[in-house]
């Protein structure tokens, strides 16, 4: 139970090498056999799986931080700026990604007749997902602060804090305590959800593996892309219990 | 010169009008209780006394430097800077301790004198293993509030409050949140406070504490000070006959 992850890790890796092998230029000779095909699937879906873990990188390191400003929108004290903030929460989650996806691919074009470069589709897609998941993220970070009892607000006000000292040095750092199993649940749904890129033509490891099932007549390569987001997710999951326990020094 | 000076405080929340009309002050090294059944306002008065809540009538003064004015019946408050300076001239310390759980006591105590007041960081660092011995905990500075006891964590709070070396000390029910064994070991604390001339406002329901450190006792009830003078006046002679009942009440219990 306890080596898991590292087996996870070790055997991500390992799937991982002929990808790279394919991406510095190798191409091996898909001979006969379990390893060869396997080999060769891999080194066919490798570029996919390059496309989907950029998505997964890009979209995480855009929508967290973006997802902490519409967070203090909604808590702003100005009406207008929260209800916007509340809208943009509501439309982010209360539609589908997909459609969102196609709107922010299409959008451009159709309303304002901007030519579309041909690798636009990979922009999109992580623009897509970066403001579906900064309106997920923002939800989490606020029941993170608000998880924050008032009385360490006062106790900090007392004692001189501005309000952006009191932020920086007491909430956030209590938030992020609070905040790390629904982001973990939040970034597991991510890695998934990026096969959803499909829908705006962006050839990531999911799609590639249907168009090799398909050309094969073999239902295997879908077996090995699903191998591919579990291994990945035991990573994640593995990465993101270290940081908990990390977090774990004290108590409230 | 008077410490504290509030004036006609008027505080009101929604429709309760929780602070009708009191004026308190407060002389250097002296130790004032207050006393009043829960609801009183004891808390909103020193809430409005802390900044933590703003006054809607009265005056309130520092040191003889304004905080807010009464105009109009309405309390008009100076520039934020003002206010910043005049924070430092006080601390407070609650009921619940309200300690930062992901600093250790060290950084408790040493955070806002070096990050806040800027002071130098070799001065205030020599000040801390004092304050820690006299709370009587120098052996956890390296401790998470998690890790102390309820008494341990209230003197921590008190140290931490001592650290920004303010010229008075609010304290609201101190003691509320422990048991009797951790009690007198707060009280024990305090105590030795008022024997060193540190400024107090004690809202406590410590009768004999009261009756036996303070220099003065203000008893309050429905947003008024209802009685106040010596200890032994307020508390073993009281005229107002709300006093006499809440003491009865008190000294059974
Ligand atoms: N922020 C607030 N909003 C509304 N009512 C409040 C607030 N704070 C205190 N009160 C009310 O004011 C009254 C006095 O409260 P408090 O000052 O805490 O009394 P005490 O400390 O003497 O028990 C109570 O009825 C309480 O419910
Ligand atoms: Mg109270």
């Amino acid at each position: 139970m306890k080596k898991r992850p590292i087996i996870a890790v070790f055997v991500f890796a390992a799937f991982l090498i002929p990808s790279i092998f394919t991406a510095c230029g190798f191409a091996p000779d898909s001979e006969s056999g379990v390893i060869g095909w396997l080999f060769s699937t891999v080194s066919q879906l490798s570029s996919g799986i390059w496309l989907s873990l950029a998505l997964f990188m890009f979209t995480l390191i855009f929508s967290m931080p973006l997802g902490l400003l519409v967070c203090f929108c909604r808590r702003s004290r100005f009406k207008v700026v929260e209800m916007l903030a509340k809208f943009y929460i509501s439309v982010m989650r209360g539609t589908p990604l997909m459609l969102q996806l196609l709107v922010v691919y299409f959008a451009p074009y159709y309303v304002f007749k901007i030519p579309l470069s041909t690798d636009y589709n990979f922009y999109a897609a992580i623009i897509g997902f970066s403001i579906n998941y900064a309106a997920y993220f923002a939800e989490i970070y606020r029941s993170g602060i608000e998880a924050v009892p008032k009385g360490q607000y006062e106790a900090a006000d007392v004692l001189g804090y501005s309000k952006s000292q009191t932020f920086r040095k007491i909430v956030f750092p209590q938030m992020v305590r609070h905040i790390l199993p629904p982001v973990t649940n939040e970034i597991i749904t991510l890695v998934k959800d990026t096969s959803l890129a499909f829908a705006i033509a962006f050839v990531e490891m999911f799609t590639m593996a249907k168009q090799i099932a398909a050309s094969e007549s073999n239902i295997m390569p879908l077996f090995v892309a699903g191998f591919f987001y579990y291994i990945f997710n035991l990573v994640v999951a593995f990465v993101m219990g270290k940081i908990e326990k990390k977090m774990n020094y004290y108590r409230e | 010169m008077n410490l504290l000076e509030i004036k006609n405080i008027k505080k009101t929340f929604d429709d309760l009008e929780v602070l009708k009309d009191i004026s308190i002050s407060v002389e250097e090294g002296e130790v004032v209780s207050v006393l009043g059944p829960s609801g009183s306002g004891k808390s909103t008065l020193l809430r409005c006394a802390t900044l933590l809540e703003t006054m809607d009538g009265g005056t309130l003064k520092y040191c003889g430097e304004t905080v807010c004015e009464d105009v109009d019946g309405k309390s008009v408050y100076v520039s934020k800077t003002e206010i910043k300076k005049i924070k430092n001239y006080f601390g407070l310390v609650f009921q619940n301790f309200n300690l930062f759980p992901h600093y250790t006591v060290y950084k408790n105590i040493t955070d806002a004198p070096i990050h806040i007041q800027k002071k130098d960081k070799k001065e205030v660092e020599k000040g801390v293993l004092p304050l820690l011995e006299m709370m009587g905990i120098a052996d956890k500075a390296d401790y998470y509030p998690c890790m102390l006891s309820g008494g341990q964590q209230q003197r921590v709070a008190i140290a931490r409050a001592l650290a920004m070396n303010p010229k008075m000390l609010f304290f609201d029910e101190p003691t509320s949140a422990l048991d009797p064994e951790l009690t007198s070991e707060i009280l024990r604390v305090l105590r030795s406070l008022a024997e060193m001339k540190v400024t107090m406002v004690i809202v406590t329901h410590e009768i004999e504490f009261a009756r036996n450190v303070s220099d003065r006792v203000i008893f309050m009830d429905e947003g008024y000070i209802v009685e106040q003078g010596k200890p032994e006046d307020v508390i073993d002679n009281p005229s107002n006959e709300r006093v006499k009942a809440f003491l009865n009440k008190v000294k059974k219990a």
